[in-house]
């Protein structure tokens, strides 16, 4: 083919490009056991929840809804609740929290379609 | 060779718009249907299944009747039916992606669809039922495509699609025995609690699908220079007819099982669809017509000399098709939720916009078909 | 360039294939260790090897005592009330004997029992058809207590389980609810659009050490314990009282039993 080298190379940087989300996450996730003693904090640094917290909500809800384990540990021995009403949403209102973010990237998770924002 | 559906005279333009039309208006539909929920169809907590998913069963029925002519001519060397092996084929990959459809659009969630695959789950009917359709699906479009490929460049078939091919043939059969699955091991509905359902399936598939191939190969002599050929027909005539008597025995056995055996639970749901029950009879009307069309069918086919001449074999295939659509696509599904497990009854009929989406589903499979048709026959046209 | 039309399909479909797959393999090592130790029971949870229910009627005498028991469900759980009847969703409700227990009534049947509202919900079946049909695993049996659980999460909506379920006990979101719960209680979600509902012996209430809300409510008309257990309260009323289920020959084994006077 004409300009073969131009077109593989091109190419090639177009495949990472693409790619970069998925290679980026497993190369910067942490090594699990060091990761398994930070994870345990409940008050986590920000950056950590920004960037774990759909995997920590899905952990939670299949934690709660089909193990029936409804109590999350963290590293500091302490007890919550895993519960959006009970928990998070008690000290962190919804908007600022959740919405914050999520209306500036655009994105409508449909976690609201049931659960309830507590309006305190 | 996509290339050759996008020539066309003002019929094949003309009707291609049409169906684009309806699917328009169909999805439209959809949308509605999307943000409003399923409560825009006639579904109610009692019935819970309708017309898409009777739909559903009745097309899963026509695409494994692609076996009837694949079988013969592959396995028996029929070559008769070399001619319409890929009419039975693209009807197998319009019907299956219709298939897909209405399972589609009948989905609360759809958006989770992917969850049947996410999370296997092997003593659900309905997860091996989404293996076997995509599998179908793939497996008759690489066939087709494959021979179709091979009929352009006027040589004979690669070797390695002869195990497809046969992988194929045994796939149809199951499929519509998965199918006729979803509904057997119910243990709440009677009227699908039978050992006999799935046989039912078979042979009302094996008498709608060829059917409606003889409908189309008559199209398609009649509109474009590919013949399919009286013999083709005349094979799928006689053996329309005989899965049409079977058809009709195994519904005559249920009659009896129920109506001999005086159980209230075989009877009442064959009751409410053919005489109706504690005073509901909404779908009596079409039921009959199913039965008449149905005897109708039957006459023309057994006579021979109906059966020969290829009009009145017309209005037998066309008869038919349109029975057991509304006997499978509508009845059946039905009636199994009705009565209810309280043995009371809430009637079913769908709406406008649920027919619409139907409709506009019915439109996309015959899209498909057209397309596919289109391009097959230029081949066939071409290389003749 | 030399390459056809259809070579070129068919190796951006197989790049497609390839890249999707490879992403899936990638999300792998974030699977969720269900054993974690970090997630726990509650302390005062209550737990059972086999949850089930005697609904003992002789002492339900009035309206108000159903009435009550059935509100106490609704009103927790958010359960919407839709005007049009068929969109229905009723997590207990009251039905006669011979709708109750279709096949037992015949032509000359007390006339107490003939009128007798009975309590219906999901009788949470140690060999539930609607768990097996499930293709997601949306329904499934609760490792805990074998509460016939649901998960709104997952469920895509297909209603196999409806189809499957021989005592009509599960309902369908054929509309947004919200708009239609009188009033919320925030102790608990609602259910989106589109998925299905039912019973679940109250799971989260147990997980926190309480009785089942309908249980609470019916002033000891519903008998609530350990079937496992033989000196649970509903072993000892089952041992006391005859006893029947619904549709027993389908061989679902219902864990909600009825006694009948004798």
């Amino acid at each position: 083919m004409y300009n073969a080298g131009k077109i593989i190379a091109g190419l090639i940087v177009f495949l990472l490009i693409v790619t970069y989300p998925f290679i980026n996450r497993v190369v910067t996730k942490p090594v699990v056991d060091a990761e398994k003693v930070e994870r345990l904090k409940i008050k986590k640094p920000k950056e950590f929840t920004i960037a774990e917290h759909m995997t920590i909500l899905d952990e939670w809800r299949d934690s709660a809804v089909r193990d029936g384990r409804r109590i999350y540990m963290g590293s500091d021995e302490k007890k919550y609740p895993i519960s959006l009403q009970r928990n998070c949403l008690l000290c962190h209102p919804k908007e600022r929290l959740c919405d914050r973010c999520h209306n500036y990237v655009g994105v409508k998770p449909y976690c609201w379609n049931c659960h309830i924002e507590a309006k305190e | 060779m996509l290339e050759k559906a996008l020539r066309g005279g003002k019929w094949y333009w003309g009707w291609v718009f049409f169906l684009f039309t309806l699917i328009g208006i169909g999805f439209i539909s959809y949308l509605h249907q999307f943000k409003y929920g399923l409560g825009i169809t006639g579904m109610s907590r009692d019935v819970s299944w309708g017309l898409y998913i009777g739909q559903f069963t009745f097309l899963v029925g026509v695409a494994a009747s692609a076996v009837v002519i694949v079988l013969p001519y592959y396995l028996h060397n029929y070559k008769v039916f070399g001619r319409i092996t890929l009419l039975g084929e693209f009807l197998a990959v319009a019907s299956v992606t219709m298939c897909m459809l209405f399972i589609f659009v009948d989905m609360g969630q759809p958006m989770r669809i992917l969850n049947v695959f996410l999370y296997p789950t092997p003593s659900s009917v309905m997860f091996w039922d989404a293996i076997v359709l995509s599998g179908y699906l793939f497996l008759n479009l690489l066939v087709g495509w494959t021979v179709l490929g091979a009929e352009r460049k006027g040589i004979s078939p690669p070797g390695w699609i002869k195990p497809f091919i046969i992988l194929a043939i045994a796939w149809a059969p199951s499929i519509h025995i998965v199918t006729a699955f979803l509904y057997q091991g119910l243990p709440g509905r009677h009227l699908w609690l039978t050992a006999v359902m799935a046989a039912r399936f078979l042979a009302s598939a094996f008498s709608s699908g060829p059917a409606l191939i003889i409908i189309l190969a008559m199209i398609v002599r009649k509109f474009t220079k590919f013949d399919p050929g009286r013999e083709a027909i005349q094979a799928l005539g006689r053996i329309i007819t005989y899965f049409m008597i079977v058809n009709v025995l195994l519904f005559a056995f249920e009659l009896f099982t129920a109506f001999y055996s005086k159980i209230p639970g075989h009877m009442h749901p064959f009751q409410y669809l053919y005489g109706g029950l504690y005073g509901y009879g909404k779908l009596l009307v079409p039921m009959w017509i199913s039965i008449i069309l149905a005897v109708v069918a039957l006459i023309l086919l057994i006579n021979p000399n109906t059966r020969r001449n290829e009009t009145t074999l017309a209005i037998a295939a066309l008869a038919t098709f349109f029975s057991l659509w509304v006997d499978k696509g509508f009845g059946l599904v039905v009636g199994g939720f009705i009565p209810n497990p309280f043995e009371k009854i809430t009637e079913y009929w769908p709406t406008l916009p649920e027919s619409l989406i139907a409709l506009g589903i019915w439109a996309g499979g015959f899209l498909i078909l057209t397309v596919l048709y289109k391009i097959a026959i230029t081949v066939k046209e071409e290389t003749a | 360039m030399g390459i056809s039309r259809r070579e070129f399909l068919k190796v951006a479909g197989l790049s497609a294939i390839a890249g999707v797959g490879g992403s899936w393999v990638l999300s792998i090592p974030a699977k969720r260790d269900a054993e974690a130790y970090e997630f726990l029971r509650h302390p005062k949870a209550l737990t059972a090897k086999k949850w089930g229910m005697v609904v003992d009627l002789r002492r339900f005498k009035t309206q108000e005592d159903y009435r009550k028991v059935i509100e106490a469900c609704h009103n927790i759980h958010n359960v919407p009330q839709f005007d049009n009847p068929k969109h229905e969703i009723k997590w207990i409700w009251t039905d006669t004997f011979k709708h109750a227990f279709p096949g037992q009534e015949h032509k000359y049947i007390m006339e107490k029992l003939e009128h007798k509202p009975f309590l219906l919900l999901c009788n949470h079946c140690e060999n539930p058809p609607c768990v097996r049909v499930c293709p997601t695993k949306a329904t499934f049996k609760s490792k805990d207590g074998g509460i016939i659980m649901q998960d709104p999460h997952r469920c895509i909506g297909c209603r196999f389980c409806m189809a499957g379920c021989p005592y009509g006990a599960r309902s369908f979101n054929w509309r947004d609810p919200r708009p239609f719960v009188k009033k919320i209680n925030p102790g608990y979600p609602l259910r989106t659009i589109g998925v299905v509902e039912k019973c679940t012996f109250c799971e989260e209430r147990l997980a926190r050490g309480l009785i089942p809300a309908c249980v609470e409510a019916s002033n000891g008309g519903l008998i609530f314990g350990d079937l496992g257990d033989p000196d649970s309260e509903v072993r000892t009323a089952l041992r006391a009282n005859y006893t029947i289920r619904r549709k027993s020959e389908l061989g679902t084994e219902p864990s909600v039993f009825y006694i009948i006077e004798i």
